[in-house]
C-alpha cells in the first residue's frame, strides 16, 4: 500500500486516478506516481466492485449460475454465459442443435461488433473527443433493439440455456440484422473518416504505450490487446468452439502492439463480426433451438473447461462438480484482469495523457477485472 | 443608416447638457459598465447554448429542448440554478486566492470589452494602443488559472494549472505576431484605424497569402489561449477530471466558465475586426451596386456576423478534433507555429514597405 503523503522521497506527486474518475470508465483505482507529466509507476487497485461471483455461484443451479456472468463483463454478457453454458454442456454431453449454435453465434457477433463500438466510441472521449461517443451509440442501439426483441433485455441479456437459448429469435430478427447490416457497412468507413485518420489521433497513439510481442504473452494478455501485439490467440481459431470452425474469417493479428494497433485491429475485428452474420443471416437453420434437457440438472462427478473469445479476450470458465444439484467450485479466468496487469509496463515513461489512451485502449471492463 | 452613434450622440449630448460635465462623465461611465455586465452575462448565456445546440448538431442530438421555446431559456435557467447553489470553499484551501481567481478571470474578460468595435462609431473606448491592450490584458486570464489552481489544494487542479501557464505562454507568441502582421499592414495600433484600413476590402483578401497564414496561425493560437479543445489541456475531462477548476462549485465555477466563453468572444471579434474587416461590410472593387447592397446591412450586423462565424468556427474544432498531449501540444508552438509566424512577419513587413497589397 502506497502510505497517503502525496508525495515521494524524489519529490515525484502520487496521485489517486479513481475510483471515481473519468477515464477509468467505472470503479478502478490507480495509484500513480508522477515525475511532472511523466509516469513513474501505476497501481491499480482492485475490489471496488467485487461481488463474489464465483463463491455465490456455488450456491445456485446449473441453470442459474450462467446468468451472473453477465454481470461480469456485461458487454460481452452473451459470449460469456455461451461459455458457462458450454461448460454445462460437456458435463452432461449435451448435443446442441444446430439452430440453437447458429443463433449463439450470431447474437456472440452482434454483442462482439456492439461492444467494440462501445469501445471505439469511449477511446476517442479518452483521448478528448467527444463526437464519436455519440455516432457509435446510433449503431450500437439498432443492436441493443435486435437484442431486446429476441431475449427480453438490452444488456445482460442472458440468452442462453444448457442445450440451447431460451427463446426462439424473434419473427423480426432477420430484417433487423439485415438493416443493421446495410447500416453498419455504411457507417464503418465514417469511423475511419472521424477518428482513424484524425491526424491529431494518430499523433497520440502510434508508438504509444508499445507492448512487445513476449511481454503480451508473459502478462497473459489476449484478446485485441494481444493480438495487436502479435499474439496468435484468437480462442475462435485456435482452439474452435460452437461453429467456429465452419466458418469464414479472419484472426487480425497486429505486429506493432502500440496503441494505434490495438486500435486498429478492433476496427478490423469489427468488419470481420459483419462477415460472420452475413454468413449466417440467410443461413439460419430451422429445427430446435433447445436440446431436450431434465427440469433439473445435475452434472457428472468430473472438471470441466470451456474457454471462448470475448471482446475483450480469452474467456475461461473452470467448472469442479461433485455430482450435486450446484458446482463445487467455479473459477473464471477473465481476460481484462490478465490485460490491466500489462499496464504498469506498459504505461512506464509516458504522459498522463498517455495513459488515458493506453487505458482506452486496453478497453478494460471493471467488473470482468474484479467479479 | 441604421447608425447607432446617433443615440449614443444623443444621450451624450443630454446628459452633458442636464448635468455639470463631471457628474455626466460619472453617469456615463455608469451607463458603459452596466452595458458590458449585460453584455457579459448576455453573451455567457447565448454563447452557452450555442455551444450546447451546435455539439447537439454535430452528434446527432436535439440538445435544450425543454425550457422555454425550442430550450432558448435553459442556459438562463442554468445560471439560475448556479447562482442559489452554495458558494462551497473547500478545507485546506488558501481562501483568499480561491475566491479572488473567478473574479480575476471575469474581470480580466471584461476589461476587454473595451477597445472592440461592435459598430460603426459605437467602441466604449478607442484607444490609440487598442491592439496591444487586448493582448496585454488577455494574458492576465493565466494569472486567474494559476492561482485557481495553486489556492484549490489539488493535484489535479495543480497539474491543469500548470499546464495552462506553459500553454497560454507559448500560444500568446505565435498570437501576437499574427496579430502584428496586420498592424504592420495598416501602421496603427487603433481598431478603429485597423477597421477604416479595410474599407476597400478585407485585410485577409488583401494581404496575399502571407495574411491568410497569419489569420490561420491566429486561430490556432487563440483557441489554444482561450483553453478549448483540441487544446484543453488545462481542463483535460478525461486526464485531469476538471483541471484548474475541479474544486470550484457554483457561481464561482460558473464565473470561469462565463469567462472562458467570453474570451472565445473577444479573441474571435479581434480576428474578426483584424482580419475579416469588423464592422465593414464586404466591398468588391467598383461593384457599386453589390456595394450598396451590402453597406444597406446594418454595421453591427456584420460585426456579430464575422464574429459568430469565427466562434462557430472554434465549435467546431472542439467538436471534431481529439485532444494532444502536452509535449506535442508545445512542440507544434515552438517548432511549427513559431518560426512560420517570424518568417511571415517579416514577409508581411517586405508587402507593407513595397506597398505590394491591394
Amino acid at each position: 500500500m502506497v502510505e497517503e503523503i502525496g508525495t515521494t522521497d524524489k519529490g515525484e506527486l502520487i496521485i489517486n486516478v479513481g475510483p471515481q474518475h473519468p477515464a477509468t470508465h467505472g470503479v478502478l483505482h490507480l495509484v500513480i506516481t508522477l515525475d511532472g507529466e511523466t509516469v513513474r509507476k501505476v497501481e491499480p487497485h482492485l475490489g471496488y466492485i467485487h461481488r463474489s461471483i464465483e463463491k455465490m455461484s456455488e450456491s445456485l443451479s446449473y441453470r442459474q449460475f450462467i446468468y451472473a456472468t453477465s454481470r461480469m463483463d456485461y458487454l460481452s454478457a452473451h459470449i460469456n454465459n455461451h461459455a458457462c453454458a458450454m461448460a454445462v454442456e460437456k458435463g452432461l454431453q449435451l448435443e446442441v442443435p444446430e439452430r440453437a449454435q447458429v443463433i449463439r453465434v450470431l447474437m456472440g457477433e452482434l454483442t462482439r461488433i456492439a461492444s467494440h463500438v462501445l469501445w471505439w466510441g469511449a477511446m476517442a472521449m479518452d483521448i478528448g473527443a467527444f463526437t464519436p461517443f455519440f455516432h457509435a451509440f446510433r449503431e450500437r442501439e439498432m443492436i441493443n433493439d435486435i437484442m431486446e426483441e429476441s431475449c427480453g433485455a438490452r444488456l445482460t441479456m442472458n440468452y442462453m440455456v444448457p442445450g440451447g437459448v431460451m427463446y426462439d429469435i424473434h419473427p423480426n430478427f432477420h430484417r433487423r440484422v439485415k438493416e443493421f447490416i446495410a447500416q453498419f457497412k455504411r457507417k464503418l468507413p465514417e469511423y475511419d473518416e472521424l477518428v482513424t485518420g484524425n491526424t491529431i489521433f494518430r499523433a497520440r497513439t502510434r508508438g504509444v504505450g508499445v507492448l512487445s510481442k513476449e511481454d503480451a504473452i508473459s502478462y497473459g494478455c489476449s484478446g485485441p490487446t494481444g493480438r495487436a501485439s502479435g499474439v496468435d490467440c484468437d480462442i475462435r481459431k485456435v482452439q474452435p468452439y460452437g461453429i467456429y470452425d465452419r466458418l469464414d474469417f479472419q484472426q487480425i493479428i497486429g505486429t506493432e502492439g502500440d496503441t494505434y494497433s490495438r486500435y486498429l485491429v478492433r476496427m478490423q475485428e469489427m468488419r470481420q463480426s459483419l462477415h460472420i452474420i452475413e454468413q449466417l443471416i440467410d443461413n439460419i437453420p430451422e429445427g430446435d433451438f433447445q436440446a431436450k434437457t431434465k427440469a433439473v440438472l445435475k452434472v457428472p462427478k468430473g472438471e470441466y473447461y470451456s474457454r471462448v473469445e470475448t471482446a475483450r479476450g480469452d474467456f475461461g470458465v473452470y467448472l469442479v462438480s461433485e455430482g450435486g444439484l450446484t458446482p463445487y467450485r467455479i473459477k473464471y479466468r477473465s481476460p481484462g484482469f490478465s490485460n490491466l496487469s500489462a499496464l504498469d509496463h506498459t504505461v512506464r515513461g509516458q504522459k498522463i495523457g498517455d495513459l488515458v489512451a493506453i487505458m482506452g485502449s486496453f478497453d478494460l471492463v471493471i467488473p470482468d477485472i474484479d467479479r | 443608416m441604421w447608425n447607432l452613434a446617433q443615440l449614443t450622440d444623443l444621450i451624450h449630448r443630454w446628459l452633458y447638457e442636464t448635468f455639470p460635465p463631471a457628474w455626466a462623465l460619472a453617469f456615463e461611465m455608469i451607463i458603459v459598465g452596466i452595458a458590458v455586465i449585460g453584455l457579459f452575462a448576455g453573451l455567457g448565456l447565448v454563447l452557452v447554448l450555442m455551444e450546447r445546440k451546435v455539439s447537439a448538431f454535430m452528434q446527432i442530438r436535439l440538445g435544450p429542448n425543454r425550457v422555454g421555446p425550442k430550450g432558448l431559456m435553459q442556459s438562463l435557467a442554468d445560471t439560475l440554478k448556479l447562482l442559489v447553489k452554495e458558494g462551497m470553499t473547500p478545507d485546506g484551501v488558501d481562501r483568499f486566492l480561491f475566491n479572488l481567481a473567478p473574479f480575476i478571470a471575469m474581470i480580466a474578460a471584461m476589461l476587454l470589452m473595451a477597445p472592440i468595435a461592435f459598430a460603426k462609431d459605437f467602441q466604449i473606448w478607442d484607444l490609440n494602443i487598442g491592439v496591444l491592450y487586448v493582448t496585454a490584458i488577455s494574458s492576465l486570464n493565466v494569472i486567474a488559472i494559476l492561482m485557481a489552481g495553486w489556492s484549490s489544494n489539488n493535484k489535479y487542479s495543480l497539474l491543469g494549472a500548470m499546464r495552462s501557464g506553459a500553454q497560454i505562454v507559448s500560444y500568446e507568441l505565435s498570437a501576437g505576431l499574427s496579430i502584428l502582421t496586420v498592424v504592420v499592414l495598416t501602421g496603427s495600433l487603433q481598431i478603429s484605424d485597423i477597421v477604416t484600413a479595410q474599407s476597400n476590402g478585407w485585410w485577409i483578401f488583401k494581404g496575399h497569402i502571407p495574411v491568410l497564414i497569419a489569420f490561420v496561425i491566429y486561430m490556432i493560437a487563440v483557441t489554444a489561449e482561450t483553453n478549448r479543445a483540441p487544446f484543453d489541456m488545462a481542463e483535460a475531462e478525461s486526464e485531469l477530471t476538471g483541471g484548474f477548476h475541479t474544486e470550484y462549485s457554483g457561481m464561482k465555477f460558473a464565473l470561469f466558465f462565463l469567462a472562458e466563453y467570453i474570451n472565445v468572444f473577444i479573441v474571435c471579434a479581434i480576428g474578426a475586426t483584424l482580419f475579416l474587416g469588423g464592422w465593414m461590410p464586404l466591398h468588391i472593387g467598383e461593384w457599386s451596386a453589390f456595394n450598396g447592397i451590402m453597406d444597406w446591412i446594418p454595421s453591427s450586423l456584420w460585426f456579430f456576423g464575422k464574429t459568430f462565424f469565427l466562434i462557430f468556427l472554434m465549435m467546431w474544432f472542439r467538436w471534431t478534433f481529439p485532444r494532444l498531449r502536452i509535449d506535442q501540444l508545445l512542440n507544434l508552438e515552438w517548432r511549427y507555429l513559431l518560426p512560420i509566424g517570424m518568417v511571415n512577419i517579416l514577409l508581411v513587413t517586405v508587402i507593407a514597405i513595397l506597398k505590394w497589397h491591394f
